[in-house]
Parts: structure tokens; C-alpha cells; sequence
């Protein structure tokens, strides 16, 4: 069928204005019954006929049979953040359906399995009853295949509801499949089955549309554990340990993937980066600070529970002053504590992660260009602090779809701190600061000079790596002055930090005394709530931060607004809290708004939490 | 001889240097600890394998075995780790330059209970590193409480019995996959150096585990750990000779009373049979002889089992070529045409 048929035949709803290009489409299945490729299919569809368009995979800790949603969102607006009303809902799942139903706007449009019978549960709804069981044995002979391609048919189904440009679809489809051409033909079949069966079955009543835009071409949609992975190949990564832990699996498998394709050494054809699959998270952490002490640009990646297990190793990553990269895609608690849900939950206690005084830089990314650009930004500071660097991302992020421009190539060289690699250059050091002391301050700056095992044949470019206990030369002591000097160096290191961090995004111009700070994955949702906001006559000024420690751009902001809501996802307010203790009397300007329910946040939480604080 | 003679100059090693040039910090330990036989043994191990001391990283976790790393070859780096998990260090900075010699230092505490979990894996791996144990079954550092390595019946000095089963780090190790498994006594300084020297010739994790007495904590007449305990129960099951590989080897030995075993970097370990018909590269018989020395109470010292030619961690691995700590950054950092790759498969 060819487009411009499927153009002039689309349906119109009379007496409703059409809702084009922005509503959620929600589609409620089974875990493990395989509808990933056809929500893809859907979402890049979408994607290819230029709507911007973001996907989500509201998962169960489970690899069969339990409930699982995928929900994608079509705005012309180019907001993208998860939309709390759905508009059309694909109800696959008789274990779910009635409360499926129960949940959606009213108006929305209703596509189920015809024996469910829902369409008595609501008045308000659009209910499009699809014979699905029927439809696959007619269109699919191997019965093999039929569990898979009964989602495909749902595709066909939403094509000719919303309008869906099947050459667009066609090509998703080989994209999906690589093009394998069996594949694409049983799949093709069962979509164009699904179309053909609605079109002459089904007369559209609901409002929603989707309509070819162009603001999406050259763009790329991939989520944040790939880019992050890409930003550490690119990034010159040497050494990973990982323990597999959800949802930071795919970014360790992600790198392993693109790093066999790309990270070749030219001359001998042997891997120029060497992984291991930890026997836990404390073995992975530990792994890290070996390769890293070794010389090697080293990193980790888990999420909350793991975290926990490595705060002894950050300790030690502190004070021992090795660099680190840990990657920390946040989820829900500990234990069976929503593992496959999104949480900005790991904040409070990662910034002072360890025993003893500690205090880590934490980078916030807010995109997946920024998982990949701050994934390179991370390994450069961990260098050159000489320190753990842990980049905060979420589950949200992490594991979802997400439309963004192409990354760019790194503009600047690798940065690997003060490294003293040859004789050469202990000698000229020696000349110039008297001797080589691993843990004196020479420059000023907090950050001393290290050597690398076995590389300088030299007795004295040797030294001792240990704990907290150790003078500027790496003895060992328990002299209460030299613990004090070592801690006041390591707390001017910090202080150094706070230059070299990435600085926050500040907007400031609407003239309003009403500020918002938000960061990592809630910017999608907080920039659509300032335009709701602004539609309703709230002007807000933003600043997204990037990283911690803070940096003075946020004192400075909060100082030049009345009021200023921050927002967590998270039930404390930890960020909210850091800010607090960060800007004195300032502090009773700060409001927070907090987001918990494990889904990742939208624009009217944001939004009902400045009005009722408005309102006060 | 003329009484004024020059002072003789102190012999040297292939690469020039003295013993002394292998040492470390003066011990902060007990006077009488086994531990410091232990590092004198090491110390003279390096030396006479010639190694480059700037070459050699010391590993190490928590407790009195763990400070000995500072006490030997202070030309080399060290790393005091974290209680129990210097396996997991050593492995990190073995994986990206396996041209350092990897000496790990720990005690039963920190491997038989906080470190089991990393011990275990360590020796599955087959990581290369000389692993030793100082093995004196109780934490003397915390003032000492019993190990997990302490023998059933064995009694603390006030009046304490351990009621629990011991762990033999050596059949835990053969059962792991340990290619280099040797049992000692910190007393028993000749077998001591040539089964040190036997280890740093083996490529792959090697496992010494050394009884040495805890003079302090456990030294006394009802312990099994003690100095006159394990001198009056150690049976060797042979003597060891070891012939590094720059030296001719001859080929001078008898089958049936003497084992000879080619290690990975050409040197031979001689053992020379003790115990008739006892093949150190019998896995079965290894651990038959463990279990029967575990019945009988019996202190069976020597290398209990070698595996010579297993693959390391690194080659299990695929790592190969130059040390991946010293590839260039150029070529870490993949070409733009990759990212545009990349980028291009996204759209």
C-alpha cells in the first residue's frame, strides 16, 4: 500500500478537533511476550516522519509474564519527558486491562483484544475492539511466530488510527531486523494485516493524529547507557570491571560491544581495553583502583546497591588519591526495592560516599549528549584530581529512548593529570620542587604528582599507596599534623574542583523573581513545565546543575531570586537539602518539589508544585 | 688474608644489585614474628631471580601479614588495599601491565574470612601474582581472636576452643584451579626460598600458604600454630632445588626418587621425593594427600601440586600485545570516522 492512498483514505473525526502530533501512546503488555520490536517500530516510525518523539520501557523486575508498558510520546513541541495523560492505550495485557482502562484520559482511544470485552468499562473512552487471536492464525502460519507477531498487527492497527506513513514503517521495520529479509516480510505481513483488517473494519471517532513535521532529520535516537558507553570508548576507557546489575547492564554491554568494533589496537590487533566481570560490585570498585593506580584509564558501572558495596574501595580512592570512574544509573531501594524503576536516589550519599571525611565529584548529566560527553568529562577529572568521579545517571535516562542531535568528536586531547611517566620527567621535577613527595602540593592547586609502578627505574619514584594515615611522602603515620595536612590538602583539592567542574545551565533572562534548579533526567520535564507554567502567566527562571560540588553560579542565582523551587526525584529533597547547607541564609528561599513514585517525572508535578507553593 | 683487608664488597645479583637493595622499612612487628622470616625469605627470592625491584608490585589487604609489603623491596611500588580485598587490586593492575611481578602479602584473616570471596576468585581467574599467606590462625592486630584457619581443638590463650572446622587454603586452591599450590613453614627457611623462587618463575596465580607462628597471640602449648608445634609435626614431602633458566641444567637426576618440573619462564623446580611416589603434578594425589594429612594431623610442607602450562588470566582473556597502560593515548581514542559510524547506524 502506498502512502498517498493511505493519505487520502485517513479518517476524520467529526465533531472534535484533531489532537495532532502530541498525545503519549501506551501499550500494555506481558513481560517477555515480545513486543520490544514493535513499540521500536512504533516510536521510530514516529521518529522517522519528523515528530519528536521519545520512548519508554516501564518494566518489572521479571523476564516473563509480568506487566509491562511501553509508553511513547509524539510532541511537536519537541517536549519529551514522560506525559501523565495517555491518549491512546493498546491494551495487550488481560491481566492489566481493566485498570489500563481505568487510567487513561477521557477521549482517549482504546485499541484491545475484542475478547476482553472492556468497552463497557468506560463511557468516555473510544474503545476499538481488534480480533487479535483470530487475526494472527489467518496471517501467520508457523505457529511458532504467532506469539511475537500478534504485537505486529497492534503496528498495523495504529497505522491506519493514527496515520502512520507506511513506507516509514517499512523502513523502521528493516532497521529493527536488520533487514534480514524473512523477518522483515513475516512482519510486514502481519502489520499490513493489521492495517488492512482496521481499514475495513473500524470508522475513527477519537481526535489523535500524527502528521509528517520535519524536526527530527539528522537526528539520532539511542539511550543513555549506549551513549555513556560511547562517551567512554571515546573517551580512551582501558579497563572496566562490572558486576550486572539493572539498569547499568546495558551500558557495560553496550561498551563491550562497541569497544570490540572500535577499540582494536591498530598496531597488534589485541584489545587496547581489557574487561572483567567482577564476582561482585567490592571486587569491581577494587579492580578500578588497581588498573587506575596501574596507570589505566579504569571504570565501573552499577547503580544504587552497588554503590553501597563500594563505599569502603571510595574511601580509599580518596585518600590514596586514584582515579575512578563510576557510573551510577540510579534506581529505587535496596533489595527487591523496584529495581526497574527510575529514582534520582543515590545523591545525598554518594557525594560524602565512605567513612571518614570524604567528598566526591558527581557529574549530573541531563541528556544522553551529555551521558556521553560527561563520560569523557569524567575520566579527564578523575586524572586529573586524582580521585573517584562518579556519573550520576538514572534509570530514565539510562535505559530509555531518547532523540538527540549527533555527538560531536572530542575537541580537546585526553587530560591525564600529573602523571611522572619517564625518568626523564621525575628528574625535571626533582630539579625543580627537590625531591619527588606523592602527596606534597606543589603547585598550589591540592593536587600532587604520582608515578606509575614499574616504570621508572629509579629507587626513588617508588612509593606507598595506603589509607588516610600517610605524610606528603607516603609514610606511613598517625602524627595528628600530618593527618590535618593531608586533609586540608585534599579539602583545597576539592576547592580546585569547583573550577573544573561542569558549570550549571543557567536561563535567566524572563526578568522573574521565581527560579527552578532541577538536574540529571528531570530537565526534559521541568523545561516543558516552565512553558505550562508561562502559558498560565508564571514566568521562571532555571538553572540546571551539572555537577558537585556546587559551583558558585548557583549561590549566585539563588541570591538574585525570591523564591526558588528544587526539584528531586527523590523523597527527601537531597539535592534540595545540599543546597540548603550550601548557601547560609539563602536557604529560606529554597522550596522543594519531590517526585517518588518510581515513573519518571513530568511536567505537571513540576507544575502543581510551584503553584501550590505560589499560593502560599 | 691480611687483617686490613678492604671491607669485601657485598656480592651481587644479574642486574648488578645487592640484597640489600631488595629491602624495605625496618619491621614495626613483634620481635620473634614469623612474618619477618617470611620477608627475609622473599627479599632473598627476588634477588636471586635477579627480578628488577622497581618492576615488583606489592600487594596487600588489613592485618600484621599485610604490613610486611613495606618491609621488602622498596624500590617497588606498594598497595595497602582494603581488608580482605587486595585480590581484586592486584588484578586491576595485573590486567593492564602484566610486566609488573605482582607479590601479594596476606594473613588467614584477611583471606580465609573477610577475603574469602576474593581469594576464591582470584585463584579461578589464575591472575598472575605469587600469593602468599601468613598463615598463624588468629587476627594478632585485634589482639587475638581466632582465624578461620585455626584447627578444631586448638586453644586460645585464655582457655577459648575452637569448635570449627579449619579451611585448607591449599585444597581450596586445587579445587579452584591453582597451578602453583605449595604449603611451608616460616621456620623452614631453605624449602621457604625455593618454593618462592618456584613461584615467581610460574606464570598464573601461585599459592603459598605459610604457617608462621603468631609469637604474641598464638605461640603457646596447646596451640597448633605455634613454633614448636609445627617444628616438631612439619614432614616434608620432598627437598626443594630449583634451577632458574639461565643456568645449564643437568639432566643428571633419577626418575623414580626425584621429580623435575619445567616452569613457565624455563626455570626447573626439582623436587627431590620424601615421600615415595608422591607426582606434585597429580591433582588427585594432591588432594589425597591433603585430605590423608587433615585426618592424620599431619604437617605436610612442600608444593603439594603444579600445573605449569595453564593459561593465565590474560591470555583467558584475550589481553595481549603491549601492556594496555602503555599504549599511547593516540591510539586509544578512536578515529571521527568511527563516531560518525556509529552515529550514522543511530539515525
Amino acid at each position: 500500500m502506498s502512502t498517498a492512498v493511505l493519505e487520502e483514505k485517513r479518517p476524520e473525526t467529526p465533531g472534535r478537533p484533531p489532537v495532532i502530533n502530541d498525545f503519549s501512546i501506551h501499550v500494555a503488555t506481558a513481560n517477555g511476550s515480545g513486543s520490544q520490536s514493535s513499540n521500536n517500530i512504533l516510536m521510530r516510525t514516529i521518529f522517522q516522519m519528523g515528530i519528536p518523539v521519545s520512548g519508554k520501557n516501564l518494566f518489572p523486575s521479571n523476564i516473563q509474564g509480568l506487566p509491562t508498558w511501553f509508553t511513547i510520546r509524539a510532541s511537536r513541541e519537541g517536549f519529551i519527558a514522560r506525559r501523565r495523560d495517555i491518549g491512546v492505550l493498546i491494551c495487550m495485557n488481560p491481566e492489566t486491562a481493566h485498570e489500563d482502562v481505568r487510567t487513561v484520559a477521557p477521549g482517549a482511544a482504546v485499541i484491545y483484544e475484542e475478547s476482553l470485552k472492556l468497552d463497557g468499562l468506560r463511557d468516555d473512552v473510544f474503545f476499538y475492539p481488534v480480533p487479535f487471536q483470530k487475526l494472527v492464525l489467518e496471517l501467520v502460519h508457523d505457529g511458532k511466530l504467532r506469539r511475537l507477531a500478534i504485537n505486529m498487527i497492534y503496528v498495523g492497527v495504529a497505522a491506519w488510527l493514527l496515520g502512520l506513513d507506511m513506507a516509514e514503517v517499512e523502513k523502521a521495520v528493516g532497521k529493527q531486523f536488520k533487514s534480514k529479509a524473512a523477518a522483515v516480510e513475516i512482519n510486514m505481513k502481519a502489520i499490513r494485516g493489521g492495517l488492512e483488517w482496521a481499514e475495513k473494519k473500524l470508522t475513527k471517532r477519537d481526535p489523535f493524529r500524527l502528521e509528517r513535521m520535519n524536526a527530527t532529520a539528522g537526528k539520532i535516537i539511542i539511550e543513555g547507557n549506549a551513549a555513556a558507553a560511547i562517551g567512554c570508548m571515546m573517551a580512551g576507557v582501558q579497563f572496566l570491571s562490572w558486576y550486572p546489575i539493572t539498569p547499568s547492564s546495558s551500558l557495560a554491554e553496550s561498551l563491550i560491544d562497541y569497544a570490540g568494533r572500535y577499540r582494536l589496537d591498530p598496531e597488534t590487533g589485541k584489545p587496547s581495553v581489557s574487561v572483567v566481570q567482577a564476582e561482585d560490585e567490592l571486587a569491581a570498585l577494587g579492580m578500578v583502583l588497581g588498573a587506575g593506580w596501574a596507570g589505566a584509564r579504569a571504570m565501573t558501572t552499577t547503580s544504587g546497591p552497588g554503590i553501597s558495596l563500594m563505599s569502603e574501595f571510595t574511601g580509599l580512592g580518596y585518600y590514596a588519591e586514584v582515579p575512578a570512574v563510576i557510573v551510577d544509573v540510579q534506581r529505587v531501594g535496596p533489595s527487591t526495592g523496584l529495581p526497574t524503576r527510575t529514582m534520582q536516589g543515590d545523591i545525598m550519599s554518594t557525594y560524602n560516599l565512605s567513612h571518614g571525611d570524604a567528598k566526591h565529584i558527581l557529574l549530573l548529566p541531563g541528556s544522553v549528549q551529555e551521558c556521553y560527553s560527561m563520560a569523557i568529562d569524567a575520566f579527564d577529572l578523575a586524572e586529573r584530581f586524582q580521585t573517584p568521579v562518579f556519573l550520576m545517571s538514572d534509570l530514565d535516562l539510562g535505559m530509555n529512548n531518547w532523540m538527540a542531535d549527533p555527538f560531536p568528536y572530542p575537541d580537546k586531547p585526553l587530560d591525564r593529570g600529573k602523571v611522572l611517566r619517564t625518568k626523564e620527567e621525575l628528574e625535571a621535577h626533582v630539579a625543580k620542587f627537590k625531591e619527588f613527595a606523592r602527596y606534597r602540593d606543589v603547585d598550589g592547586d591540592g593536587i600532587p604528582y604520582r608515578t606509575l609502578p614499574g616504570f621508572i627505574d629509579v629507587p626513588s619514584a617508588a612509593y606507598f599507596t595506603r589509607g588516610s594515615g600517610h605524610t606528603d611522602r607516603a609514610t606511613y603515620t598517625e602524627r595528628g599534623d600530618d593527618y590535618k595536612n593531608n586533609m586540608d590538602r585534599l579539602a583545597r583539592k576539592f576547592e580546585t574542583a569547583k573550577r573544573h567542574v561542569p558549570k550549571p545551565v543557567v536561563s535567566d533572562g524572563t526578568g522573574s523573581r521565581l527560579g527552578l534548579i532541577a538536574y540529571g533526567s528531570s530537565d526534559f520535564a521541568v523545561e516543558e513545565a516552565r512553558s505550562l507554567l508561562a502559558r498560565k502567566g508564571i514566568k521562571t527562571d532555571y538553572l540546571r546543575l551539572r555537577a558537585l560540588p556546587f559551583t558558585p553560579e548557583t549561590a549566585a542565582f539563588i541570591a538574585g531570586h525570591d523564591r526558588v523551587y528544587v526539584v528531586d526525584q527523590n523523597r527527601d529533597g537531597q539535592m534540595f537539602d545540599l543546597l540548603r547547607l550550601e548557601v547560609g541564609t539563602d536557604a529560606q528561599k529554597l522550596s522543594s518539589i519531590r517526585h517518588y513514585d518510581g515513573f519518571p517525572l513530568d511536567a505537571e508535578t513540576v507544575v502543581e508544585g510551584v503553584e501550590a507553593g505560589e499560593k502560599k | 688474608m691480611s687483617s686490613a683487608a678492604e671491607p669485601k664488597a657485598a656480592p651481587t645479583n644479574r642486574t648488578g644489585l645487592t640484597v640489600k637493595e631488595y629491602g624495605g622499612l625496618k619491621s614495626t612487628l613483634c620481635v620473634g614474628c614469623g612474618h619477618d622470616v617470611i620477608t627475609r625469605q622473599i627479599t632473598q627470592a627476588l634477588y636471586e631471580m635477579s627480578i628488577p625491584p622497581y618492576k615488583v608490585s606489592k600487594m596487600s589487604g588489613i592485618g600484621c601479614s599485610s604490613k610486611t609489603t613495606a618491609y621488602f623491596a622498596d624500590r617497588g611500588h606498594g598497595f595497602n588495599a582494603v581488608h580482605g580485598r587486595m585480590p581484586a587490586v592486584a588484578t586491576g593492575a595485573a590486567m593492564v601491565n602484566p610486566e609488573l611481578v605482582s607479590i601479594g602479602v596476606s594473613g588467614d584473616g584477611d583471606t580465609a574470612s573477610i577475603g574469602a570471596g576474593q581469594f576464591v576468585h582470584l585463584l579461578r581467574r589464575n591472575v598472575p601474582m605469587v600469593y602468599i599467606v601468613e598463615n598463624n590462625g588468629v587476627y594478632g592486630l585485634t589482639k587475638g581472636q581466632f582465624s578461620a584457619t585455626a584447627d578444631p581443638g586448638s586453644k586460645l590463650k585464655t582457655g577459648v576452643v575452637n569448635d570449627l572446622p579449619a579451611i585448607d587454603l591449599c585444597a581450596m586452591a586445587i579445587e579452584l584451579g591453582c597451578g602453583y599450590v605449595a604449603r611451608s613453614f616460616s621456620g623452614d627457611m631453605k624449602q621457604l626460598v625455593g618454593l618462592l623462587k618456584g613461584a615467581l618463575a610460574h606464570r598464573g596465580t601461585s599459592l603459598l600458604d605459610v604457617i608462621s607462628p603468631c609469637v604474641t597471640f598464638n605461640n603457646h602449648d596447646t596451640s597448633t600454630k605455634s613454633y614448636k608445634w609445627a617444628k616438631d609435626h612439619e614432614i616434608p614431602i620432598h627437598e626443594i632445588g630449583f634451577i632458574p633458566y639461565y643456568e645449564e641444567i643437568s639432566v643428571d637426576y633419577d626418575p623414580g626418587t626425584t621429580q623435575d618440573v619445567t616452569l613457565h619462564d624455563g626455570s626447573h623446580i626439582r623436587l627431590k621425593k620424601l615421600r615415595a611416589d608422591y607426582d606434585a603434578t597429580d591433582k588427585r594425589q594432591a588432594m589425597g594427600l591433603l585430605q590423608e594429612s587433615q585426618e592424620k594431623q599431619e604437617f605436610l610442607t612442600g608444593l603439594i601440586y603444579v600445573e605449569p602450562t595453564k593459561k593465565d588470566f590474560l591470555e583467558l582473556s584475550g589481553v595481549g600485545g603491549d601492556p594496555i597502560v602503555k599504549i599511547p593515548e593516540a591510539r586509544l581514542r578512536p578515529e571521527k570516522k568511527a563516531l560518525d559510524e556509529i552515529m550514522e547506524s543511530l539515525k
